[in-house]
Protein backbone atom coordinates (compact mmCIF):
# COMPACT_ATOMS: atom_id res chain seq x y z
CA UNK A 1 0.00 0.00 0.00
CA UNK A 2 2.80 2.61 1.16
CA UNK A 3 6.17 2.28 -0.29
CA UNK A 4 8.92 4.63 0.88
CA UNK A 5 11.95 4.19 -1.05
CA UNK A 6 15.18 5.35 -0.01
CA UNK A 7 14.01 8.59 1.70
CA UNK A 8 16.53 11.00 2.80
CA UNK A 9 15.82 14.53 4.60
CA UNK A 10 17.93 17.28 5.88
CA UNK A 11 17.90 21.07 6.96
CA UNK A 12 20.33 23.37 6.74
CA UNK A 13 21.23 24.50 10.03
CA UNK A 14 21.39 28.34 10.40
CA UNK A 15 24.43 28.37 13.47
CA UNK A 16 26.75 26.03 11.89
CA UNK A 17 25.74 26.86 7.76
CA UNK A 18 25.69 23.16 7.18
CA UNK A 19 23.47 20.05 6.49
CA UNK A 20 21.77 17.91 8.92
CA UNK A 21 21.02 14.29 7.79
CA UNK A 22 17.68 13.74 9.85
CA UNK A 23 16.57 10.63 7.73
CA UNK A 24 19.18 8.64 5.92
CA UNK A 25 17.92 6.37 3.10
CA UNK A 26 14.76 4.78 4.43
CA UNK A 27 12.68 2.27 2.71
CA UNK A 28 9.99 0.47 4.24
CA UNK A 29 6.66 -0.65 3.25
CA UNK A 30 3.59 -0.87 4.88
CA UNK A 31 1.09 -3.49 3.63
CA UNK A 32 -2.89 -3.34 3.42
CA UNK A 33 -4.75 -3.35 6.53
CA UNK A 34 -1.45 -3.14 8.76
CA UNK A 35 -0.75 -2.44 12.09
CA UNK A 36 2.95 -0.76 12.07
CA UNK A 37 4.67 0.90 14.72
CA UNK A 38 7.36 2.98 14.61
CA UNK A 39 9.63 3.46 17.90
CA UNK A 40 13.04 4.94 18.74
CA UNK A 41 15.10 7.36 20.42
CA UNK A 42 13.22 10.98 20.84
CA UNK A 43 14.83 13.45 18.10
CA UNK A 44 15.51 9.85 15.86
CA UNK A 45 13.42 11.28 13.07
CA UNK A 46 10.34 9.39 13.87
CA UNK A 47 8.07 12.29 13.49
CA UNK A 48 9.55 13.82 10.38
CA UNK A 49 8.90 10.43 8.81
CA UNK A 50 5.69 10.74 9.77
CA UNK A 51 5.23 14.41 8.27
CA UNK A 52 6.76 13.28 5.25
CA UNK A 53 4.23 10.65 4.37
CA UNK A 54 1.37 13.18 5.29
CA UNK A 55 3.34 15.73 2.68
CA UNK A 56 3.91 18.05 5.48
CA UNK A 57 7.67 17.97 4.94
CA UNK A 58 9.19 17.18 1.52
CA UNK A 59 11.94 14.84 1.25
CA UNK A 60 14.93 16.25 0.17
CA UNK A 61 15.47 12.44 -1.58
CA UNK A 62 13.48 9.53 -2.80
CA UNK A 63 10.18 8.71 -3.54
CA UNK A 64 6.74 7.61 -1.96
CA UNK A 65 4.32 5.61 -3.51
CA UNK A 66 0.96 4.86 -2.19
CA UNK A 67 -0.98 2.36 -4.39
CA UNK A 68 1.87 2.13 -6.29
CA UNK A 69 0.92 6.22 -7.35
CA UNK A 70 3.92 8.62 -6.81
CA UNK A 71 2.94 10.80 -4.70
CA UNK A 72 6.12 12.08 -3.73
CA UNK A 73 5.01 15.69 -5.26
CA UNK A 74 1.87 15.87 -4.28
CA UNK A 75 0.48 18.61 -1.57
CA UNK A 76 -0.53 17.93 2.08
CA UNK A 77 -4.43 17.72 0.45
CA UNK A 78 -3.90 15.77 -2.55
CA UNK A 79 -2.77 13.16 -0.59
CA UNK A 80 -5.64 13.64 2.37
CA UNK A 81 -7.73 13.03 -0.57
CA UNK A 82 -6.50 9.64 -1.65
CA UNK A 83 -6.96 8.62 1.90
CA UNK A 84 -4.14 9.61 4.25
CA UNK A 85 -4.78 11.11 7.47
CA UNK A 86 -2.79 12.62 10.60
CA UNK A 87 -3.24 12.86 13.72
CA UNK A 88 -0.59 15.19 15.34
CA UNK A 89 1.15 14.73 18.42
CA UNK A 90 0.40 18.55 19.20
CA UNK A 91 -2.98 19.16 18.20
CA UNK A 92 -3.90 23.04 16.75
CA UNK A 93 -6.58 25.18 18.50
CA UNK A 94 -8.63 27.08 16.57
CA UNK A 95 -10.21 30.11 17.63
CA UNK A 96 -14.25 29.75 16.66
CA UNK A 97 -14.16 26.49 15.07
CA UNK A 98 -16.18 23.82 17.15
CA UNK A 99 -15.41 20.03 17.75
CA UNK A 100 -18.20 19.91 15.51
CA UNK A 101 -17.33 21.92 12.92
CA UNK A 102 -13.82 19.76 13.02
CA UNK A 103 -15.41 16.67 12.52
CA UNK A 104 -17.66 17.76 9.72
CA UNK A 105 -14.59 19.23 7.74
CA UNK A 106 -13.12 15.70 8.40
CA UNK A 107 -16.07 13.70 7.72
CA UNK A 108 -17.79 16.26 5.37
CA UNK A 109 -21.23 14.75 6.57
CA UNK A 110 -23.35 16.13 9.34
CA UNK A 111 -23.78 14.02 12.09
CA UNK A 112 -26.58 14.25 15.07
CA UNK A 113 -25.03 14.31 18.56
CA UNK A 114 -25.67 10.09 18.72
CA UNK A 115 -22.69 10.16 15.38
CA UNK A 116 -20.63 12.28 16.89
CA UNK A 117 -20.73 10.19 20.43
CA UNK A 118 -19.70 7.06 18.40
CA UNK A 119 -16.34 8.94 17.69
CA UNK A 120 -16.44 10.98 21.09
CA UNK A 121 -17.04 8.47 23.21
CA UNK A 122 -14.28 6.25 21.83
CA UNK A 123 -11.67 8.43 23.16
CA UNK A 124 -13.84 9.19 26.46
CA UNK A 125 -15.40 12.43 25.62
CA UNK A 126 -19.17 12.91 25.94
CA UNK A 127 -20.72 14.36 22.92
CA UNK A 128 -23.36 16.41 24.31
CA UNK A 129 -20.66 18.51 25.96
CA UNK A 130 -18.01 18.71 23.67
CA UNK A 131 -19.90 19.02 20.55
CA UNK A 132 -20.04 23.20 20.72
CA UNK A 133 -17.17 23.81 22.21
CA UNK A 134 -14.40 25.76 20.46
CA UNK A 135 -11.09 24.36 19.84
CA UNK A 136 -9.44 27.44 21.95
CA UNK A 137 -7.53 27.67 24.90
CA UNK A 138 -10.08 26.42 26.81
CA UNK A 139 -9.91 22.76 26.46
CA UNK A 140 -6.46 20.89 28.33
CA UNK A 141 -4.20 19.12 26.03
CA UNK A 142 -5.28 16.14 26.85
CA UNK A 143 -8.92 16.92 25.58
CA UNK A 144 -7.61 18.38 22.24
CA UNK A 145 -5.76 15.39 22.05
CA UNK A 146 -8.53 12.72 22.07
CA UNK A 147 -10.42 14.98 19.78
CA UNK A 148 -7.81 14.78 17.07
CA UNK A 149 -7.83 11.11 17.58
CA UNK A 150 -11.68 11.23 17.22
CA UNK A 151 -11.16 13.20 14.05
CA UNK A 152 -8.85 10.74 12.44
CA UNK A 153 -11.53 7.67 13.27
CA UNK A 154 -14.02 9.79 11.96
CA UNK A 155 -12.46 10.08 8.54
CA UNK A 156 -11.93 6.54 7.95
CA UNK A 157 -8.89 6.98 5.33
CA UNK A 158 -6.90 4.03 4.31
CA UNK A 159 -3.48 4.93 5.67
CA UNK A 160 -3.38 6.57 8.98
CA UNK A 161 -0.93 7.98 10.99
CA UNK A 162 -0.75 8.76 14.19
CA UNK A 163 2.14 11.28 16.57
CA UNK A 164 2.76 9.80 19.66
CA UNK A 165 -1.40 9.42 20.42
CA UNK A 166 -0.29 7.97 24.19
CA UNK A 167 1.61 11.78 24.54
CA UNK A 168 -0.62 14.55 26.90
CA UNK A 169 -3.08 11.57 27.72
CA UNK A 170 -4.24 10.77 31.12
CA UNK A 171 -4.09 7.17 32.09
CA UNK A 172 -7.31 6.68 32.39
CA UNK A 173 -8.02 7.96 28.72
CA UNK A 174 -4.87 5.44 28.04
CA UNK A 175 -6.69 2.53 28.69
CA UNK A 176 -9.17 3.46 26.38
CA UNK A 177 -6.94 4.37 23.88
CA UNK A 178 -5.47 1.01 23.66
CA UNK A 179 -8.62 -0.45 22.94
CA UNK A 180 -9.45 1.69 20.56
CA UNK A 181 -6.06 0.86 18.72
CA UNK A 182 -7.01 -2.63 19.32
CA UNK A 183 -10.25 -2.01 17.46
CA UNK A 184 -8.64 -0.32 14.44
CA UNK A 185 -5.94 -3.16 14.53
CA UNK A 186 -9.14 -6.09 14.26
CA UNK A 187 -11.26 -4.04 12.31
CA UNK A 188 -8.91 -4.21 9.38
CA UNK A 189 -10.42 -0.96 7.73
CA UNK A 190 -6.83 0.18 6.60
CA UNK A 191 -3.37 0.84 7.31
CA UNK A 192 -2.33 2.22 10.37
CA UNK A 193 1.49 3.63 11.18
CA UNK A 194 1.88 4.54 15.09
CA UNK A 195 4.52 6.54 15.90
CA UNK A 196 5.23 5.71 19.92
CA UNK A 197 7.09 4.91 22.81
CA UNK A 198 4.45 2.44 24.97
CA UNK A 199 4.68 -1.21 25.35
CA UNK A 200 0.79 -1.35 25.30
CA UNK A 201 1.29 -0.14 21.73
CA UNK A 202 3.72 -2.12 20.94
CA UNK A 203 2.53 -5.06 22.27
CA UNK A 204 -0.14 -4.60 19.34
CA UNK A 205 2.03 -3.96 16.48
CA UNK A 206 1.84 -6.22 13.37
CA UNK A 207 5.27 -4.85 12.36
CA UNK A 208 7.51 -2.72 14.58
CA UNK A 209 9.84 -0.26 12.85
CA UNK A 210 13.13 1.18 15.53
CA UNK A 211 14.19 4.54 13.78
CA UNK A 212 17.21 6.24 15.54
CA UNK A 213 19.56 8.64 14.18
CA UNK A 214 17.70 8.76 11.00
CA UNK A 215 17.95 5.45 10.13
CA UNK A 216 15.83 2.25 10.35
CA UNK A 217 18.06 0.48 12.84
CA UNK A 218 15.97 -2.73 13.24
CA UNK A 219 12.47 -3.63 11.89
CA UNK A 220 10.13 -6.89 11.97
CA UNK A 221 7.00 -8.61 13.03
CA UNK A 222 6.21 -7.67 17.01
CA UNK A 223 7.61 -11.27 17.94
CA UNK A 224 10.88 -10.13 16.25
CA UNK A 225 11.41 -6.99 17.82
CA UNK A 226 9.80 -6.00 21.09
CA UNK A 227 11.61 -8.94 22.77
CA UNK A 228 14.82 -7.52 22.04
CA UNK A 229 13.50 -3.99 23.49
CA UNK A 230 12.39 -5.51 26.38
CA UNK A 231 15.30 -7.06 27.25
CA UNK A 232 17.15 -4.04 26.91
CA UNK A 233 16.83 -2.43 31.08
CA UNK A 234 17.41 1.04 29.80
CA UNK A 235 14.97 0.77 27.55
CA UNK A 236 12.61 -0.96 29.70
CA UNK A 237 12.18 2.19 31.61
CA UNK A 238 10.59 3.68 28.54
CA UNK A 239 8.63 1.14 27.20
CA UNK A 240 6.97 0.01 29.89
CA UNK A 241 3.83 1.94 31.29
CA UNK A 242 2.60 0.45 34.09
CA UNK A 243 2.55 2.31 37.40
CA UNK A 244 2.65 5.89 36.34
CA UNK A 245 0.24 9.07 36.71
CA UNK A 246 -0.70 10.90 33.77
CA UNK A 247 2.13 13.09 34.38
CA UNK A 248 4.52 11.08 34.30
CA UNK A 249 3.14 9.13 31.32
CA UNK A 250 3.56 11.95 29.26
CA UNK A 251 6.79 13.01 30.16
CA UNK A 252 7.85 9.66 29.15
CA UNK A 253 6.56 9.83 26.08
CA UNK A 254 8.67 12.60 25.15
CA UNK A 255 11.44 12.26 27.42
CA UNK A 256 13.30 9.73 26.55
CA UNK B 1 -48.42 38.70 4.71
CA UNK B 2 -47.57 41.91 3.48
CA UNK B 3 -44.50 42.43 0.67
CA UNK B 4 -41.80 44.72 2.27
CA UNK B 5 -41.60 46.96 -0.84
CA UNK B 6 -45.04 46.90 -2.07
CA UNK B 7 -45.69 50.49 -0.18
CA UNK B 8 -47.40 53.37 -1.01
CA UNK B 9 -43.11 54.62 -1.73
CA UNK B 10 -41.91 51.63 -3.76
CA UNK B 11 -37.66 51.48 -3.61
CA UNK B 12 -36.15 52.10 -6.74
CA UNK B 13 -34.87 48.40 -7.03
CA UNK B 14 -37.60 46.39 -5.03
CA UNK B 15 -35.61 43.18 -5.35
CA UNK B 16 -32.08 44.61 -4.11
CA UNK B 17 -33.79 46.43 -1.43
CA UNK B 18 -35.24 42.82 -0.63
CA UNK B 19 -32.35 41.04 -0.31
CA UNK B 20 -30.36 43.57 1.55
CA UNK B 21 -33.15 43.46 4.04
CA UNK B 22 -32.73 39.54 4.36
CA UNK B 23 -28.83 40.40 4.77
CA UNK B 24 -29.14 43.24 7.10
CA UNK B 25 -31.98 42.19 9.47
CA UNK B 26 -32.90 38.91 8.09
CA UNK B 27 -36.42 38.91 7.33
CA UNK B 28 -38.12 38.34 4.29
CA UNK B 29 -41.94 39.54 4.91
CA UNK B 30 -43.10 42.14 6.90
CA UNK B 31 -41.66 41.53 10.72
CA UNK B 32 -43.63 40.75 13.45
CA UNK B 33 -43.98 42.87 16.30
CA UNK B 34 -42.82 46.83 15.89
CA UNK B 35 -40.78 48.13 12.80
CA UNK B 36 -39.38 50.49 10.86
CA UNK B 37 -38.44 50.40 7.48
CA UNK B 38 -35.97 53.39 5.68
CA UNK B 39 -35.27 52.97 2.33
CA UNK B 40 -33.50 56.38 0.89
CA UNK B 41 -33.98 58.47 3.60
CA UNK B 42 -37.36 57.72 3.96
CA UNK B 43 -39.99 55.19 6.05
CA UNK B 44 -41.37 53.13 3.84
CA UNK B 45 -42.98 50.59 6.12
CA UNK B 46 -43.57 51.78 9.78
CA UNK B 47 -45.77 49.73 12.69
CA UNK B 48 -45.88 50.25 16.28
CA UNK B 49 -46.90 46.93 18.87
CA UNK B 50 -49.67 47.32 21.79
CA UNK B 51 -46.02 47.63 23.88
CA UNK B 52 -43.74 48.97 21.58
CA UNK B 53 -44.70 52.95 20.06
CA UNK B 54 -42.34 54.29 17.28
CA UNK B 55 -42.79 57.84 16.77
CA UNK B 56 -41.02 59.56 13.44
CA UNK B 57 -39.01 62.65 14.57
CA UNK B 58 -39.38 66.15 12.25
CA UNK B 59 -38.74 66.44 9.15
CA UNK B 60 -37.77 62.38 8.92
CA UNK B 61 -34.56 62.85 10.88
CA UNK B 62 -35.27 59.90 12.85
CA UNK B 63 -37.66 57.88 14.98
CA UNK B 64 -38.33 57.65 19.16
CA UNK B 65 -39.21 53.88 19.96
CA UNK B 66 -40.62 53.65 23.53
CA UNK B 67 -40.74 50.10 24.96
CA UNK B 68 -43.47 49.85 28.30
CA UNK B 69 -42.01 48.94 31.48
CA UNK B 70 -42.62 45.03 31.85
CA UNK B 71 -42.72 44.57 28.05
CA UNK B 72 -41.18 40.88 27.66
CA UNK B 73 -39.67 38.89 24.58
CA UNK B 74 -40.99 41.64 21.82
CA UNK B 75 -38.92 42.25 18.89
CA UNK B 76 -38.24 45.57 16.95
CA UNK B 77 -36.84 45.68 13.65
CA UNK B 78 -35.78 49.27 12.20
CA UNK B 79 -33.44 48.27 9.13
CA UNK B 80 -31.74 51.02 6.62
CA UNK B 81 -31.14 50.49 3.06
CA UNK B 82 -29.67 53.00 0.82
CA UNK B 83 -29.90 51.90 -2.74
CA UNK B 84 -29.48 55.75 -4.73
CA UNK B 85 -26.16 56.39 -5.79
CA UNK B 86 -24.73 59.79 -4.24
CA UNK B 87 -27.04 60.04 -1.13
CA UNK B 88 -25.90 60.42 2.40
CA UNK B 89 -28.56 59.84 4.69
CA UNK B 90 -28.38 60.53 8.87
CA UNK B 91 -30.82 59.47 10.89
CA UNK B 92 -31.36 60.06 14.95
CA UNK B 93 -33.24 57.14 16.54
CA UNK B 94 -33.59 56.95 19.91
CA UNK B 95 -34.69 54.19 22.38
CA UNK B 96 -36.34 54.67 25.75
CA UNK B 97 -36.65 50.92 27.24
CA UNK B 98 -38.91 51.15 29.75
CA UNK B 99 -38.10 49.40 33.33
CA UNK B 100 -37.76 45.36 33.83
CA UNK B 101 -38.74 45.44 29.74
CA UNK B 102 -36.73 42.72 28.30
CA UNK B 103 -36.78 42.82 24.00
CA UNK B 104 -34.65 42.54 21.39
CA UNK B 105 -34.08 44.97 18.55
CA UNK B 106 -32.79 44.32 15.15
CA UNK B 107 -31.23 47.24 13.09
CA UNK B 108 -28.65 47.74 10.60
CA UNK B 109 -27.85 49.08 7.50
CA UNK B 110 -26.89 48.18 3.43
CA UNK B 111 -25.66 50.22 0.91
CA UNK B 112 -26.20 49.39 -2.84
CA UNK B 113 -23.96 51.60 -5.24
CA UNK B 114 -23.65 51.50 -9.18
CA UNK B 115 -23.14 54.46 -9.72
CA UNK B 116 -19.87 56.50 -9.29
CA UNK B 117 -21.51 58.34 -6.35
CA UNK B 118 -20.37 58.21 -2.74
CA UNK B 119 -23.18 56.66 -0.35
CA UNK B 120 -23.26 57.21 3.11
CA UNK B 121 -25.39 56.38 6.30
CA UNK B 122 -25.01 57.94 9.31
CA UNK B 123 -27.11 56.19 11.97
CA UNK B 124 -27.22 57.68 15.09
CA UNK B 125 -28.76 55.47 18.02
CA UNK B 126 -28.97 56.71 21.79
CA UNK B 127 -30.37 54.44 24.24
CA UNK B 128 -31.45 54.96 27.35
CA UNK B 129 -32.17 51.43 29.36
CA UNK B 130 -33.95 51.38 32.66
CA UNK B 131 -33.78 50.02 35.70
CA UNK B 132 -33.72 46.25 35.27
CA UNK B 133 -34.04 46.12 31.71
CA UNK B 134 -32.78 43.93 29.44
CA UNK B 135 -32.02 44.47 25.79
CA UNK B 136 -30.28 42.53 22.90
CA UNK B 137 -29.05 44.56 20.08
CA UNK B 138 -28.19 43.10 17.04
CA UNK B 139 -26.67 45.96 14.21
CA UNK B 140 -25.09 44.37 10.78
CA UNK B 141 -23.30 46.62 8.39
CA UNK B 142 -23.28 45.43 4.40
CA UNK B 143 -22.45 47.10 1.45
CA UNK B 144 -22.69 45.90 -2.63
CA UNK B 145 -22.68 47.37 -5.90
CA UNK B 146 -20.60 47.60 -9.16
CA UNK B 147 -20.38 50.89 -8.89
CA UNK B 148 -17.05 52.78 -8.50
CA UNK B 149 -19.10 55.02 -5.68
CA UNK B 150 -17.76 54.65 -1.98
CA UNK B 151 -20.01 52.91 0.05
CA UNK B 152 -19.56 54.66 4.06
CA UNK B 153 -21.23 53.53 7.12
CA UNK B 154 -20.80 55.79 10.43
CA UNK B 155 -22.61 54.39 12.90
CA UNK B 156 -22.95 55.62 16.68
CA UNK B 157 -23.84 54.03 19.29
CA UNK B 158 -24.83 55.64 22.92
CA UNK B 159 -25.58 53.77 25.49
CA UNK B 160 -27.04 55.12 29.22
CA UNK B 161 -27.79 51.80 31.25
CA UNK B 162 -29.82 52.69 34.58
CA UNK B 163 -29.38 50.39 37.81
CA UNK B 164 -29.08 46.85 37.52
CA UNK B 165 -30.24 46.95 33.76
CA UNK B 166 -28.24 45.03 30.70
CA UNK B 167 -27.31 45.59 27.07
CA UNK B 168 -25.74 42.95 24.82
CA UNK B 169 -24.80 44.27 21.25
CA UNK B 170 -23.73 42.28 18.66
CA UNK B 171 -22.35 44.58 15.67
CA UNK B 172 -21.21 42.99 12.71
CA UNK B 173 -19.40 44.46 9.25
CA UNK B 174 -18.66 41.56 6.92
CA UNK B 175 -18.33 42.87 3.56
CA UNK B 176 -18.54 45.36 1.05
CA UNK B 177 -18.79 48.81 3.05
CA UNK B 178 -15.16 51.17 2.22
CA UNK B 179 -15.01 53.34 4.73
CA UNK B 180 -16.80 53.11 8.19
CA UNK B 181 -15.98 54.85 11.50
CA UNK B 182 -18.07 52.94 14.72
CA UNK B 183 -18.22 54.77 17.70
CA UNK B 184 -20.11 53.08 20.58
CA UNK B 185 -19.96 54.95 24.14
CA UNK B 186 -21.69 53.50 27.42
CA UNK B 187 -22.32 55.09 30.89
CA UNK B 188 -23.14 52.31 33.57
CA UNK B 189 -25.37 52.98 36.28
CA UNK B 190 -24.91 50.62 39.51
CA UNK B 191 -24.88 46.77 38.75
CA UNK B 192 -25.29 47.44 35.32
CA UNK B 193 -24.06 45.30 32.75
CA UNK B 194 -22.57 46.28 29.12
CA UNK B 195 -21.57 43.44 26.30
CA UNK B 196 -19.95 44.26 23.07
CA UNK B 197 -18.89 42.02 20.29
CA UNK B 198 -17.98 43.14 17.14
CA UNK B 199 -17.18 40.71 13.68
CA UNK B 200 -15.43 43.14 11.45
CA UNK B 201 -13.83 41.72 7.88
CA UNK B 202 -12.08 44.38 5.50
CA UNK B 203 -10.92 43.90 2.27
CA UNK B 204 -9.14 45.91 -0.82
CA UNK B 205 -8.80 49.56 0.35
CA UNK B 206 -11.41 49.58 2.89
CA UNK B 207 -11.37 51.61 6.35
CA UNK B 208 -12.46 50.75 9.51
CA UNK B 209 -12.16 52.57 12.39
CA UNK B 210 -13.67 51.66 15.95
CA UNK B 211 -13.64 53.62 18.65
CA UNK B 212 -15.47 52.21 22.35
CA UNK B 213 -15.63 54.27 25.07
CA UNK B 214 -17.17 53.40 28.29
CA UNK B 215 -17.30 54.47 31.57
CA UNK B 216 -18.06 52.39 34.44
CA UNK B 217 -20.06 54.81 37.30
CA UNK B 218 -22.23 52.89 38.94
CA UNK B 219 -20.68 49.98 42.22
CA UNK B 220 -20.50 46.40 40.35
CA UNK B 221 -21.59 47.74 37.30
CA UNK B 222 -19.13 45.79 34.35
CA UNK B 223 -18.22 46.03 30.26
CA UNK B 224 -17.16 43.45 28.57
CA UNK B 225 -16.17 44.58 24.74
CA UNK B 226 -14.93 41.88 22.29
CA UNK B 227 -13.99 42.44 18.68
CA UNK B 228 -12.83 40.04 16.20
CA UNK B 229 -11.46 41.02 12.88
CA UNK B 230 -10.07 40.04 9.43
CA UNK B 231 -8.21 42.48 7.49
CA UNK B 232 -7.09 41.46 4.16
CA UNK B 233 -6.17 43.04 0.75
CA UNK B 234 -4.63 46.35 1.66
CA UNK B 235 -7.09 47.54 4.07
CA UNK B 236 -6.86 49.44 7.11
CA UNK B 237 -8.35 48.57 10.45
CA UNK B 238 -8.34 50.70 13.81
CA UNK B 239 -9.63 49.67 17.48
CA UNK B 240 -8.93 52.45 20.04
CA UNK B 241 -10.77 51.03 23.50
CA UNK B 242 -11.07 53.35 26.29
CA UNK B 243 -12.78 52.23 29.60
CA UNK B 244 -12.91 54.19 32.84
CA UNK B 245 -13.33 52.73 35.89
CA UNK B 246 -14.87 55.16 38.37
CA UNK B 247 -16.16 52.88 41.23
CA UNK B 248 -15.73 48.82 42.15
CA UNK B 249 -16.43 47.89 38.79
CA UNK B 250 -15.02 45.18 36.41
CA UNK B 251 -14.11 46.16 32.74
CA UNK B 252 -12.32 44.16 30.05
CA UNK B 253 -11.69 44.50 26.54
CA UNK B 254 -10.65 42.46 24.09
CA UNK B 255 -9.21 43.13 20.15
CA UNK B 256 -8.21 39.98 18.30
CA UNK B 257 -7.61 40.30 14.49
CA UNK B 258 -6.43 38.01 11.56
CA UNK B 259 -4.15 40.27 9.53
CA UNK B 260 -3.43 39.18 5.78
CA UNK B 261 -2.02 40.13 2.74
CA UNK B 262 -1.18 43.77 2.57
CA UNK B 263 -3.37 44.79 5.10
CA UNK B 264 -2.52 46.69 8.55
CA UNK B 265 -4.50 46.71 11.90
CA UNK B 266 -3.87 48.93 14.96
CA UNK B 267 -5.01 48.58 18.18
CA UNK B 268 -4.83 50.99 20.98
CA UNK B 269 -6.50 50.45 24.35
CA UNK B 270 -6.59 52.52 27.18
CA UNK B 271 -8.05 51.85 30.47
CA UNK B 272 -8.30 53.97 33.39
CA UNK B 273 -8.87 52.85 37.06
CA UNK B 274 -10.25 55.79 39.09
CA UNK B 275 -11.09 53.92 41.76
CA UNK B 276 -9.34 51.12 44.02
CA UNK B 277 -11.93 48.00 43.45
CA UNK B 278 -12.01 49.04 39.70
CA UNK B 279 -10.75 45.84 37.85
CA UNK B 280 -9.79 46.70 34.28
CA UNK B 281 -8.12 44.26 31.66
CA UNK B 282 -7.64 44.34 27.90
CA UNK B 283 -6.33 42.38 25.84
CA UNK B 284 -4.93 42.92 22.31
CA UNK B 285 -3.87 39.96 19.57
CA UNK B 286 -2.46 40.49 15.73
CA UNK B 287 -1.12 38.06 14.09
CA UNK B 288 -1.70 35.99 10.68
CA UNK B 289 -2.88 33.25 10.59
CA UNK B 290 -0.83 30.27 11.88
CA UNK B 291 0.88 27.79 9.48
CA UNK B 292 0.06 24.87 11.49
CA UNK B 293 -4.13 25.57 11.23
CA UNK B 294 -3.58 25.84 7.56
CA UNK B 295 -1.75 22.69 7.88
CA UNK B 296 -4.28 21.26 10.12
CA UNK B 297 -7.28 21.78 7.76
CA UNK B 298 -5.09 20.71 4.22
CA UNK B 299 -4.96 17.12 6.51
CA UNK B 300 -8.29 16.89 5.84
CA UNK B 301 -8.25 17.62 2.49
CA UNK B 302 -9.17 21.22 2.32
CA UNK B 303 -7.10 22.97 -0.07
CA UNK B 304 -4.81 26.11 1.26
CA UNK B 305 -7.15 28.28 0.05
CA UNK B 306 -10.18 26.72 1.46
CA UNK B 307 -8.35 26.08 4.70
CA UNK B 308 -8.00 29.87 5.42
CA UNK B 309 -11.55 30.57 4.05
CA UNK B 310 -12.91 28.12 6.88
CA UNK B 311 -10.44 29.69 9.49
CA UNK B 312 -11.66 33.10 8.97
CA UNK B 313 -15.54 32.11 8.75
CA UNK B 314 -14.78 30.08 12.25
CA UNK B 315 -13.05 33.14 13.35
CA UNK B 316 -16.10 35.60 12.50
CA UNK B 317 -18.73 33.18 13.50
Amino acid sequence: MLELKNISFSVTTEEERKEKGILKNINLTVDQDSFVVITGPNGGGKSTLAKIIMGIEKPTEGKILFHGKDITNLDINERAQLGIGFAFQQPVRFKGLTVKDLLYLATRKEMNTEELCTYLSEVGLCAADYIDREINASLSGGELKRIEIAMLRARGVELSLFDEPEAGIDLWSFQNLIRVFEQIRDEKHGAVVIISHQERILEIADQIVIISDGEIAESGTKEEILPKLLSNSSACKFFRAEGINDEKLSERGTAC
Amino acid sequence: MKSLVNEERPAKSPSIVKKILHTIADISDTPKGAYNIRVDGKSIGRQSSRNIEIRPKEKGMGIEIYVKPGTKGEFVHIPVVVDESGFADIVYNDFFIGEDADVDIVAGCGIHNDGTHLSQHDGIHTFYVGKGAKVRYVEKHYGEGNGSGERVLNPVTVVHLDEDSYLEMETVQIEGVDSTKRVTKGDLKDRAQLVIREKIMTSGKQHATTEFEVNLNGVDCSANLISRSVAKGDSFQAFYSKIDGNNACAGHSECDAIIMDQACVKAVPEITANHVDASLIHEAAIGKIAGEQITKLMTLGLSQKDAEAEIVRGFLK
